[in-house]
């Protein structure tokens, strides 16, 4: 499969020492990628600040279209998220010992990316400074949140994926930390052997330790499903033609693993290619990621077909006008962009040597990323752009505040997690040992 | 603490002779252990467990989960009757829309709950390293510390390194 021969197996130490040259100071195109993200942040508080200013209309949100690029960008990096929590729960529980050399830095893109997707309802509130309202809490005049509406059950389901997530990654963190606490000095020192929280790796810390982490995993599967079933009955419980559909929560669930799986692969290629982490990360992965990618597509794909077939079918005229307007009027070009970048540009996929070869595997990862946030965009614009009434037809333009806003995000993601991959462990030093054969003094024994 | 009892600590390269030396110390009744490992081992796990109730992380998260699923249906009923409004014309208390906030809540109090058992079983955070611990335990290098009388150190040493450690060293 490989051209170049597979590296050796790497030995117990040498998994430290990869590890720990991954910490190194970095050379100048790491700051290169970081001032380009300083400006682009630069570009998203200034757009922020001047819609806040200006108010909501400076970032082209007219009746009906309300949502428009923001929501979209949201639902788009929820999704990212997905992926993460499939590799570092789903396969964890399903022992799929690949996952090793990937989790964590997937884990590491779940988190940012729920955080930045965090950003919208605050940004898209208006005013997000009223945005505690959202939250149930004690007040005088006794209101409370209508639990009855998808977007408080959206809070709800955001909030516990961002909260288990975040403590499913750092409890994995710690045996990292303590092993980066023991080869590091001075002050680097003292801050990894703060945050290790003095892990030994005692039987007594272990013990309780790979209970828990089984227990973490199983809670974290069933959000894989839920979260993203929840956004999307921020759509289809509402009854807007392109929306209401039962078909939505499998559909988001679908197209959030593929993006993210995706959007696992642009991280990961370049971090093997700088960090040299050939012998970790080899071809074997890439394959497994693509075919992954391949499935979820062609998914999504017969989720499409359902989409036409159904809106056809129900012989609903409001679907059907809806469905008609979609593919062939204003926003068609972001309908065929979608479909060529989910469901013909994968197909390649099929082809072996175009899943392990990087310029190829890597153009269908973005090609799947634009086509996915066009997808959302399709969900969300069109939809609401032709509802019952001509009454409250509109179509949206994007305006410069929030496009800056949008394209902020991506540097806004990008900054956390280049900042998390210099000085944390973006390999999971413990679980990639734990795939290794162990030290035998006599090779009888057996190894899992 | 009285310094009634030292420990011993063997350092090991290879797992096999970590159990080795872990099979012969229970044989000779030496029950009092830590063992060091970079990464949970099945082979020294399988020694040292034998005799063991599974961790009790468990229930912690049982009691978690459920804290979270009955606090779900509360807080959703409980703040529906608070201002008995009729919405979509459905009933006050409308269960099915409120299992998806008693779900999320039992997912959020199960993996808080996970965390409160393992933080507190696993008795973290330590604010100083134990005297047995040694930098290598994280990278390569298994370790066995036996806690035992000073005058019996002698004898543990022996096992240790019988068993094929490549240091034995004491630790007040």
């Amino acid at each position: 499969m490989a051209t170049v021969p597979e590296p050796r197996t790497p030995s117990f130490g040498d998994v430290n020492r990869d590890v720990i040259s991954t910490l190194r100071t970095p050379g100048n195109l790491y700051f290169t990628w970081m001032c380009l993200i300083g400006l682009l942040l630069a570009g998203f508080l200034l757009a922020w600040t001047y819609q806040i200013y200006i108010g909501m209309g400076a970032s082209g949100k007219r009746a009906p279209q309300m949502w428009a690029m923001y929501i979209t960008t949201f639902v788009f990096w929820i999704g990212i998220g997905h992926a993460g929590t499939l590799i570092s729960a789903v396969l964890y529980l399903f022992r799929a010992r690949w996952r090793t050399s990937i989790y964590r830095g997937a884990e590491a893109m779940t988190i940012f990316a729920v955080m930045t997707a965090g950003l919208f309802p605050l940004i898209h509130a208006g005013r997000m400074w009223y945005a505690y309202f959202l939250l149930p809490y004690p007040n005088q005049r006794y209101l409370w949140p209508n639990f009855r509406s998808p977007l408080v059950w959206d809070v709800f389901a955001i909030s516990t994926y961002l909260s288990v997530s975040t403590i499913f990654f750092i409890v994995g963190l710690v045996p990292d930390i303590a092993a980066l606490r023991d080869q590091s000095t001075g002050w680097r020192r003292r801050v990894y052997a703060m945050l290790a929280l003095g892990w030994e790796g005692s039987n007594d810390q272990w013990r309780p330790y790979r209970r828990a982490y089984g227990l973490f995993a199983a809670l974290a599967t069933p959000l894989v499903l839920s979260v993203h079933s929840v956004v999307s009955w921020d759509f289809a419980m509402a009854l807007v033609p392109g929306w209401h559909s039962t078909l939505f929560a499998p559909f988001f669930v679908d197209g959030a693993i593929f993006s993210g799986f995706a959007m696992v692969v642009v991280l990961i290629v370049p971090m093997r290619y700088f960090f040299r982490w050939h012998a970790y990360v080899t071809d074997r992965h890439l394959d497994y990621m693509a075919k992954l990618i391949l499935t979820t597509g062609l998914v999504l794909t017969y989720f499409y077909l359902c989409e036409i077939f159904t809106a056809w079918y129900s012989g609903d005229h409001f679907e059907k006008a809806s469905l008609f307007w979609r593919v062939t009027k204003d926003y068609a070009w972001a309908l065929w962009t979608m479909y060529i970048c989910n469901c013909i540009v994968p197909l390649i996929l099929f082809w072996k040597r175009a899943r392990t070869s990087i310029p190829i595997l890597y153009t269908v990862s973005i090609a799947v990323l634009i086509g996915m946030w066009f997808e959302r965009f399709n969900i969300i614009v069109p939809s609401l752009a032709r509802d019952f009434y001509p009454y409250t037809w509109g179509t949206y333009v994007p305006t410069a505040t929030d496009s800056m806003i949008v394209v902020g995000s991506f540097a806004f993601f990008f900054l956390l997690f280049l900042g998390f991959i210099r000085i944390m462990p973006s390999l999971s030093i413990v679980e990639v040992k734990e795939t290794l054969p162990p030290p035998m003094k006599e090779r009888h024994g057996h190894h899992h | 603490m009285a310094t009634t009892t030292e420990s011993v600590v063997g350092v090991f390269e290879h797992v096999d002779t970590t159990v080795k030396a872990l099979e012969e110390l229970r044989a000779k009744g030496y029950h009092d252990l830590t063992v060091y490992t970079p990464v949970p081992v099945h082979e020294i796990e399988d020694v040292l467990e034998r005799d063991k109730p599974v961790s009790p992380v468990r229930l912690f998260t049982l009691l978690g989960a459920l804290t979270g699923t009955v606090a779900g249906f509360l807080l959703t009923i409980w703040t529906s009757m608070q201002w008995g409004l009729i919405v979509g014309g459905k009933p006050i208390a409308s269960i099915p829309p409120f299992v998806v906030i008693a779900f999320e809540l039992t997912i959020l109090f199960g993996g808080v709950a996970t965390l409160i058992g393992l933080v507190t079983l696993g008795r973290l955070p330590r604010f100083r390293p134990t005297k047995a611990y040694d930098p290598r335990f994280s990278r390569d290098r298994f370790g066995v510390a036996v806690h035992c009388a000073p005058d019996r150190s002698a004898s543990v040493r022996q096992i240790l390194q019988t068993a094929g450690a490549e240091e034995v060293k004491a630790v007040a």
